[in-house]
């Protein structure tokens, strides 16, 4: 359906419309412009790399690197425990992922094989909906909800703050992803597959668990790697939930307080223009930032290779 | 995968499903497993409503008695008074800020993408370059916009960090420029060659057949994604945390407005939530956060829900 040809800019007299010069300056010019706005973001990622980097490198550099293996994560003290910090991301994007994957996963399958058009309408808009919630809404209703409502009654009085709640919340925020991308793999099975194991006799479960779900394998661990990627770049979840501000102890607790990557980079920040502190405390943001960076990075790239397998396998 | 044996005489195929599912116990299975799928769903559907109640009945006694004043009020040391209009305020502007920067570029990008680029290996990359970047933590991004926004303006500009609304719009719009850079490429996407194809035929320039055609089909989709990105952005604290959003509890904006936009510091509504959720409990601060997140919650559900039900309506079946 085309719009009128009249929608084309002024034609010269005498059909010279070929050789009209304007035209491809025109074309030239807005070809360049979009080029540029393409190029803006190869710019973006060299400058996330760099900036990274460049901090990165230097706290490496100046920073007694026996600091990375002491009992807590201080920055402000000198402690630099990294491993504190991924353990406390293992454990929230594991509780994240234990309450997210199921969910997803049910809630992808139930829409992709059983649910009526008219029942999609509505649960995929407001699953989209839960996914645009803004994280600090999820690290308070973890606080005001889930640690006095559900933990408190189930396991007696945790502390205030502990990873358990806030890796709840994460999974909240994970759950809409997860459900996005394995539907998008489940509906991409051919319906022929489902036909001709219900032409031989099987029952709806038997072909949504044995030939619909082996056959979006990849996609759905595609949405899995997805979501743990999303789990663990969380901030302000866990930095509301979580509590332990200025450092935490080693810890696999999950009722007591801790700090996960992001969280002691936003604790970091918090004070950055009151307390200096140590010359290493404010490059130690971008050292935690940089290793962040690469782990999603790789997990990201990994899930990305799988989403690029749903298209290509059929 | 199964496999069917059609080789040789015996028409007789190693059935590939347990016959057992047509006795009473693969009827219950299939029950239970679609029950079991049922509780997904509603649990999932479940903590939307869970977080519109909960965040109500927290702020209800703010909400309920003095919201005017809620609304209007600036931040204040007494839990009483204090009210979310420096944060509304500044959420406007880096909404603008955000649509200014991340549409043109975002758009833009598509189009190049879609239109122009072709097959070839760069745009292949700079593709797989942009998914990557719709999944780096948020966070990152802050570092990013410290860096190179605060520390970065603020040498050029005369030494001190530039911790402004426009170094916080600037980062944020970073953020969303990859979602709005997909979601157009998707709308873009969906409009039929045959449209691009017959421009062409007759003659008209690339640009010529995107401004005329391909345009006013895609448009609805690029708005819908630019739309949701803006409530994304809206969402997020934690790059303005790095940048340097206000956290104190007291904050005095006294000056001109474009004096503060340009030298001023800002705050924004969710970086609001986060320094109250934060106070020591007991003193009224708790309510104050429930009220402002029931109200940042509402706008983002609002706006979430009008554009997606928007684009299902208007989506064009060619």
């Amino acid at each position: 359906m085309m719009r009128g040809a009249g929608a084309i800019s002024a034609v010269p007299a005498g059909g010279g419309l070929r050789a009209d010069p304007r035209r491809h300056r025109r074309e030239r010019l807005m070809r360049g412009i979009f080029q540029a706005a393409a190029w803006v973001s190869v710019i973006v990622t060299a400058l996330i790399i760099v900036t990274l980097a460049r901090q990165a490198i230097d706290w490496f550099l100046r920073a007694d690197l026996a600091t990375l293996w002491t009992i807590g994560w201080f920055p402000r003290r000198g402690m630099f425990d990294l491993p504190t910090l991924l353990i406390g991301t293992l454990l929230v994007s594991g509780i994240a992922m234990f309450v997210a994957a199921p969910l997803g996963l049910g809630a992808a399958i139930y829409l992709s094989e059983y649910a009526r058009p008219r029942v999609r309408r509505v649960v995929k808009p407001v699953l989209e909906t839960l996914a645009g919630v803004p994280s600090v809404v999820l690290g308070y209703f973890a606080i005001s909800f889930i640690t006095p409502n559900l933990l408190d009654p189930l396991l007696g009085k945790v502390g205030f703050f502990n990873l358990l709640s806030a890796g709840i919340a994460v999974g909240i925020l994970t759950l809409p992803l997860v459900a996005s991308v394995s539907e998008d793999a489940l509906r991409a099975v051919p319906m022929a597959l489902r036909e001709a194991a219900l032409g031989l006799g099987s029952r709806k479960a038997a072909v949504t668990l044995r030939v619909v779900f082996p056959a979006a394998i990849s996609g759905i661990v595609a949405a899995l790697v997805i979501g743990v990627s999303r789990a663990i770049g969380e901030t302000m979840v866990v930095a509301l939930a979580a509590g332990a501000t200025g450092g935490s102890l080693r810890t696999w607790n999950v009722l007591e307080a801790g700090q996960t990557m992001t969280a002691a980079m936003a604790s970091l920040a918090y004070g950055t223009d009151q307390v200096k502190g140590d010359a290493l405390t404010f490059p130690s943001l971008f050292m935690v930032g940089a290793v962040l960076f690469i782990i999603t990075l790789g997990l990201n790239i990994v899930g990305g290779r799988f989403v690029r397998r749903i298209r290509e396998r059929y | 995968m199964t496999t069917v044996d059609t080789s040789a005489s015996p028409p007789i195929v190693e059935a590939p499903i347990s016959l057992r599912s047509t006795t009473r116990g693969g009827r219950l299975r299939d029950g239970l497993l679609k029950a079991l799928l049922l509780l997904a769903v509603a649990l999932s559907l479940l903590m939307l409503f869970a977080l519109l109640a909960e965040m109500l009945i927290e702020g209800a006694p703010v909400l309920r008695t003095r919201l005017w004043g809620f609304l209007t009020g600036g931040l204040n040391s007494s839990p009483a008074v204090a009210g979310v209009w420096q944060g509304i305020k500044g959420t406007l502007m880096l909404v603008v800020i955000v649509a200014f920067v991340a549409f043109p570029l975002g758009v833009g990008a598509a189009i190049h993408l879609e239109e122009y680029a072709g097959d070839t290996r760069f745009a292949r990359i700079v593709d797989v370059n942009i998914r990557n970047l719709a999944g780096v933590p948020s966070i990152v991004y802050g570092l990013l916009g410290l860096s190179i926004f605060v520390y970065g303006i603020g040498a050029l500009a005369g030494g001190r960090p530039f911790r402004t609304v426009i170094a916080g719009g600037l980062t944020l719009g970073v953020l969303v420029l990859p979602i709005v850079i997909i979601t157009a490429q998707e709308a873009l996407r969906a409009v039929p060659s045959g449209i691009r194809e017959g421009a062409l035929a007759l003659g008209a320039t690339r640009w010529e057949t995107i401004r005329h055609h391909i345009m006013p089909a895609a448009t609805p989709g690029i708005l819908t994604g630019t739309v949701l990105s803006l409530a994304r952005a809206a969402g997020e604290a934690a790059p303005l945390l790095v940048v340097g959003a206000v956290t104190g509890v007291f904050f005095v904006g006294s000056q001109g407005l474009v004096e503060q936009i340009v030298s001023g510091r800002f705050t924004a509504l969710p970086m609001i939530i986060f320094v109250w959720a934060r106070l020591p409990a007991g003193q009224g601060w708790g309510v104050l956060a429930g009220a402002a997140a029931f109200i940042l919650l509402l706008i983002v559900v609002l706006v979430n829900l009008t554009a997606i039900m928007l684009r299902n309506r208007y989506e064009q079946k060619w």
